[in-house]
């Protein structure tokens, strides 16, 4: 079931959270939600969610929309929202209970799903006890577990790992992952690894526009442009290695790296490769060239380029 | 109609688990029956075989009961935040208004139930009017309901408990007593309306066991007005969220 977001505008008094962001998302692809805090991440999935209303523009689950049909749409949504909000007087399994048959799941079927997703949750040792003696963490599962609980064609997952630790991260994202095969997942996050880690494509956001749209290795290669290396050469003079270096045509900067001797940041000019001039250039002098590494920007410094500079 | 019950069911075990709804009954069970059975005007006293008494007293008990009960229904949501999964679930606003009004009501039938056996005594006295303790019980039922209303209103006004069971009270009192009061003291077309506005004089026309269609149709309209009033403040929180 695709999830297309239209020309999406809401706005708080005089305030724009999200301004005419327009996306679509297929089933099966897992999308990250990308952002500073503050950019419009939340507010979009609560449009999605049907817990509010937008100003401008719709959005559509399967084909319904959230404002003709709201209903309908909730009906094919898991949604586990920001501050997880929970029923915490109330034991686990009770509480999947209540979500499972205000889901309409059938009555038959319960039993079965809330055990399901007790052992996929990680939940087994947990679920008699109430929901308010349990650690962040595993108040987490038990807002996943709810927002799975009926099998929904839509997961909409605002910041799902946070309080998690390291295992549980990893043991959610292949839950996610798995469940991002057949289903439509938006995620929301602002830890890069993760989206990195988990999603097929990533969203960018910035107060209120979205800024790029792309998998990881093309949000890369869009922002990188420039070939950079890093050089390591060895039994030379490291200014005359310097002067050599900046001496070649192709090259338009070049760092001293300030923990090695040795060791460069060699930026070429836009569309060029540096890589066999220097290797000649070793080859000439006598030098030897023992390390000669592509430096991948970070998805960090995509972000940051992409959200301050907007 | 499926929608509401889960709610309400959900709403009714968080009384008991709460223990709110034991302190609630233990509470009205004490006060009504000091008043009733012990002290002041009681049943002994009038020297009739009638629950007049247990009516005129729980008349005000409840007034109070009932907007420490609904204070929470909604307030506690949207402060806790878990409005927002209720509103994200295939429900509407108005299944959830209905699930919590039907759940407070439910709570408020259970201890008014419990007071049967008053009943049962009294008839073992003297010569008692099944019918005026049946409709004094319906007049009951009928004023909680209203109460519960406009209790689940003013809990839909805000996120803090105290002030719900406040406003429930200040918007309560206009019709539990001055209403009547002013519309007593006064003449006029104006003082019949608020006399006609007052629920104690309704209340007290079905305690005494006459039913007119009047009394109801003024009941239903409290019920219907609080809870459309509900409706709509909900709906605009979450348009305007």
């Amino acid at each position: 079931m695709e999830v297309s977001v239209e020309n999406l505008t809401k706005s708080y008094g005089f305030q724009k959270a999200v301004e005419n962001i327009s996306f679509k998302v297929n089933t099966g692809e897992i999308v990250g939600f990308l952002g500073p805090n503050g950019a419009g991440k939340t507010t979009t999935m609560k449009i999605i969610t049907c817990f509010m209303g937008p100003n401008e523009g719709d959005v559509k689950v399967g084909g319904i929309s959230v404002q003709t049909n709201p209903e309908e749409v909730k009906r094919h949504i898991g949604y586990l929202p920001e501050t997880n909000p929970l029923y915490k007087e109330m034991p686990v399994v009770d509480y999947l209970r209540f979500v499972a048959e205000i889901q309409n799941v059938p009555k038959l079927k319960i039993r079965d799903r809330i055990l399901e997703m007790v052992s996929v949750c990680g939940l087994k040792g947990e679920k008699y006890k109430k929901i308010s003696e349990l650690s962040k963490g595993y108040q987490q599962r038990v807002g996943l577990a709810q927002a799975l609980i009926h099998d929904p064609e839509v997961l909409i997952l605002d910041e799902p790992t946070s309080g998690l630790d390291p295992n549980q991260i990893v043991e959610i994202r292949e839950l996610i992952k798995k469940i991002g095969r057949e289903k439509t997942v938006i995620l929301s996050s602002h830890i890069l690894a993760e989206v990195e880690a988990t999603c097929d494509r990533i969203l960018i956001i910035n107060k209120g526009k979205l800024v790029a749209d792309g998998t990881a290795t093309s949000l890369r290669q869009q922002a990188q442009g420039k070939e950079i290396v890093k050089v390591t050469i060895e039994d030379g003079d490291r200014n005359e290695i310097y002067r050599n270096l900046q001496g070649l045509s192709s090259i338009e900067l070049v760092d001293l790296l300030p923990n090695y001797t040795q060791a460069f940041e060699v930026q070429s000019k836009v569309a060029m490769s540096s890589r066999r001039a220097i290797f000649q250039l070793c080859a000439e002098k006598g030098w030897v060239l023992t390390e000669m590494t592509p430096v991948e920007r970070k998805l960090e410094e995509v972000f940051r380029d992409l959200t301050i500079t907007n | 109609m499926n929608q509401i019950w889960i709610i309400t069911k959900r709403e009714l075990r968080s009384f008991f688990d709460s223990l709110m709804a034991y302190v609630m009954i233990v509470l009205f069970l004490g006060f009504s029956g000091f008043f009733t059975w012990i002290f002041g005007s009681d049943i002994f006293l009038v020297g009739q075989a009638s629950l007049q008494s247990f009516f005129g007293i729980s008349f005000w008990s409840l007034f109070f009961f009932i907007p420490a009960i609904t204070m929470g229904l909604l307030a506690e949501e949207q402060k806790s935040g878990t409005i927002e999964l209720l509103v994200t679930k295939p429900v509407s606003n108005w299944q959830i208004i209905m699930g919590k009004f039907l759940a407070a009501f439910i709570l408020i039938g259970i201890t008014l139930a419990l007071t049967i056996p008053y009943y049962f005594t009294v008839a073992g006295i003297g010569k008692i009017d099944h019918s005026a303790v049946l409709m004094g019980y319906l007049g009951l039922l009928f004023m909680s309901a209203s109460y519960i209303s406009i209790g689940l209103f003013a809990s839909s006004l805000t996120t803090n408990q105290i002030v719900a069971f406040l406003v429930a009270l200040f918007i309560g009192i206009f019709f539990h007593l001055i209403f009547g009061l002013v519309g007593s003291s006064s003449g006029g077309w104006f003082a019949s309306l608020l006399g006609y506005l007052s629920l104690a004089t309704h209340f007290e026309s079905m305690a005494r066991g006459v039913i007119d269609s009047k009394d109801i149709l003024y009941f239903l309209s409290i019920i219907f007005a609080g809870l459309l009033g509900t409706e709509l403040v909900q709906s605009r929180r979450n348009a305007s969220n």
